[in-house]
């Protein structure tokens, strides 16, 4: 996973609420075996006209939002659907952070699996935000994570929590496998235990 | 949690699978349980593969092929190369691996949801993940189930723990009966436009009262199902003898003494008298009619005797806007009674209502009657074992007669990934659980509806109250 630390870019507007997994990626395109290479079918139903080609009223078929790396939003982004088809698709086309007054709960913790940085922030500044990512090549957003800062376009800076083991995860880029695995002697000791005092706990071994 | 205080059933269920608790809070969480299907978990093999891993537990992990695979005749194979790829890849993942795995032409195959509670391999007290969100179902037993992205998949896999950070507690209590022809569905439903898609968010519900307690257990999985579609990532009810009866003599069930010990076990896990939640929401279930979805999110939901709302009513602009596209997207007018709302496909099936109970209530109103004339009408068993008993039955005939078509089991035109799609501009009647844009197809428009809802719209070829049925 690459580490996050600093990212200045361009910030597309998409003022919805509600915007599902479904909507992100639909279903079907999940028939692959990879992570890659969904970015040409994120917002499929919104980014392409039924013959194919593209609409030209959706915000990332136009310049300079075709090159965003920060997404806007408003309540409730990314619910529905546990995919993770949904942050890979978001990556592969660029987004880095996406910025919205709240998330679903799996697409939040999926974000950070990935390298990609969800901000909550509150709706009136989510508002502000949109507007700013109205400004066209002006629309140029930084998330400096280690300061836990977002900073407008016109340089004031918005502070935004995030939780410190993701902080911590996200700004090294660290594998969450391998920090798991350093407990594994607690996990042994723990399966043990638990086999001991609920011995009826099947097996699904036939 | 300090020794002496009260907790709740979300609280026992987390303290019990706590490996370690690290210093900001967040707590290595042991998994007794990981389902496997063939959508969320090729990269995630994958990613074991290269860090050269092996699966911690394959006996604690299950695997099954619901979305992708086609509802026709399956012993000639699949023939769409993607989906046939994705079955593939999985069943070679399971083999190289040593994860027990139910291939498509076994009886107990089926919709990862419906096969984990019939086989007893999801029970009371457990932590149960899978790649899919709609396992908040199990938390019907009384086990905390929620659904993980991939890489928590290959998480699970490696280490049979997952990161994570406890939910806060909402209680959701229904006091009173539900009336005559309200089921699961319709209070599930209710209970989402009351609270709003978002409004379990963070939080694990619990569904408590009188109306909760007296659901059969399909009902009670068809309301923890939808949880989701309220925004939790898990949904609970408290075990009781009608789970305990329910789990009795399944296949991977623990038996006689074990069985015993077990319940000895499970009783302790309801919450304790005055345990905090964080938030509560009551409902009357005598105040609940059948529901029907207008809109494309669950939360846009009207008593079937309603009629679709005016955006022009709605004071805050993003949501007049929202709701002026649902109405564009759906098809429908403000104003319109929603009885008047003519369909062309009706879908009975999912892991929100492909159990047998709910076979029986639709076929209850198919009983004697005809399918209306231009509709299409899918009844899609969750497992080959459903599927049979049906048949045993003779459930499958009183369907067929009527006019509906009786296909294999899977996750059928819940979401459009295999051949059961809604063509643009269709509309259907569908016991799934979103309604989502395209959901079951692109263009296709989708109302939630019970089961007996269903086959109540598939006759009159038009969304109707069941009601005038029974
Ligand atoms: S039936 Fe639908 S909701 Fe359930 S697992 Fe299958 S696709 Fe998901």
């Amino acid at each position: 996973m690459d580490a996050f630390t600093t990212l200045t870019a361009i910030a597309a507007p998409l003022p919805l609420a509600n915007v599902d997994t479904d909507k992100i990626i639909p279903a079907r395109f999940l028939k692959t075996i990879k992570r890659t290479g969904l970015g040409v079918h994120l917002f499929d139903t919104l980014r392409y006209r039924a013959d194919g080609t593209e609409n030209p009223d959706f915000v990332l078929n136009s310049e300079p939002y075709r090159r965003a790396q920060i997404l806007i939003a408003f309540e409730n982004f990314g619910c529905g659907s546990s995919r993770e088809h949904a942050p890979w698709a978001l990556l592969d086309f660029g987004i880095r952070a996406v910025i919205a007054p709240d998330f679903a709960d799996i697409f939040y913790n999926n974000c950070f699996k990935n390298g990609i940085l969800p901000v909550r922030l509150p709706r009136a500044v989510c508002e502000q935000l949109m507007a700013d990512a109205r400004m066209g090549n002006n629309a140029r957003v930084t998330i400096d994570l280690a300061r836990q800062v977002v900073l407008r376009p016109n340089g004031e800076e918005i502070a935004f929590e995030v939780d410190p083991f993701r902080k911590h995860m996200l700004l090294e880029g660290l594998d969450e496998i391998g920090q798991t695995l350093q407990h594994a002697a607690r996990i042994d000791g723990f399966e043990r235990e638990r086999q001991a005092a609920q011995p009826w706990l099947p097996s699904l071994h036939a | 949690m300090g020794a002496g205080m009260k907790r709740t059933l979300f609280d026992k269920l987390w303290d019990s699978h706590v490996v370690e608790r690290l210093p900001d809070g967040t707590c290595v969480l042991y998994i007794d349980r990981h389902l496997v299907h063939e959508v969320t978990s090729p990269q995630a093999f994958e990613g074991l593969r290269l860090a050269g891993r092996a699966v911690r537990r394959p006996e604690a992990t299950i695997a099954v092929v619901d979305h992708n695979i086609p509802t026709s005749d399956r012993r000639a194979g699949i023939s769409e190369p993607e989906s046939r790829l994705q079955v593939e890849t999985l069943e070679k993942n399971v083999a190289e691996f040593g994860v027990p795995y139910f291939p498509v032409l076994d009886a107990r195959q089926g919709i990862v949801h419906i096969v984990g509670p019939e086989q007893g391999i999801s029970l009371p007290g457990m932590t149960i993940v899978c790649g899919d969100s709609h396992t908040s179902t199990h938390g019907a037993l009384g086990a905390l189930a929620f659904g993980i992205g991939t890489s928590e998949v290959e998480h699970v896999l490696a280490t049979q723990t997952l990161l994570q950070r406890p939910a806060k507690n909402m209680l959701v209590e229904v006091s009173g009966r539900l009336p005559l022809g309200v089921t699961a569905k319709d209070l599930v439903l209710a209970i989402i436009g009351r609270i709003g898609t978002a409004g379990g968010t963070g939080h694990v519900i619990e569904y408590a009262g009188e109306a909760v307690r007296a659901l059969d257990m399909a009902g009670r999985m068809t309301v923890c199902n939808m949880s989701i579609e309220a925004g939790a990532r898990a949904g609970l009810i408290a075990p009781d003898e009608t789970t305990f009866a329910y789990v009795k003599g399944r296949p991977y069930a623990p038996a006689g003494d074990a069985f015993d010990q077990a319940v000895a076990y499970w009783r302790t896990l309801p919450a304790d008298e005055g345990a905090a939640y964080d938030k509560r929401v009551h409902l009357h279930a005598a105040e609940i009619a059948p529901m029907v979805t207008w809109g494309t999110n669950p939360e846009a939901v009207v008593p079937i005797t309603g009629a679709v709302p005016d955006p022009e009513a709605e004071a805050d602009e993003t949501a007049r806007g929202q709701m002026r596209r649902m109405l564009d997207y759906m098809g429908l007018n403000a104003g319109q009674r929603m009885t008047e709302v003519p369909i062309d496909v009706v879908f009975i099936g999912s892991c929100t209502n492909g159990r047998i109970e709910d076979i029986r209530a639709a076929a209850a109103i198919a009983r004697g009657r005809r399918v209306a004339a231009g509709v299409r009408a899918l009844v899609v068993a969750g497992s080959g074992l459903v599927k049979q008993q049906a048949e045993a039955e003779g459930l499958d005939r009183v369907l067929t007669e009527a006019g509906f078509e009786w296909r294999e089991p899977g996750c059928s035109m819940c979401l459009g990934m295999n051949p059961d799609k809604l063509a643009p501009g269709q509309r259907c009647a569908s016991t799934s659980n979103r309604n989502f844009e395209g959901r079951q197809g692109p263009g296709g428009r989708t109302h939630l509806v019970s089961p007996a809802m269903a086959a109540a719209a598939a006759v009159r070829g038009r969304l109707a109250d069941v009601r005038e049925f029974v």
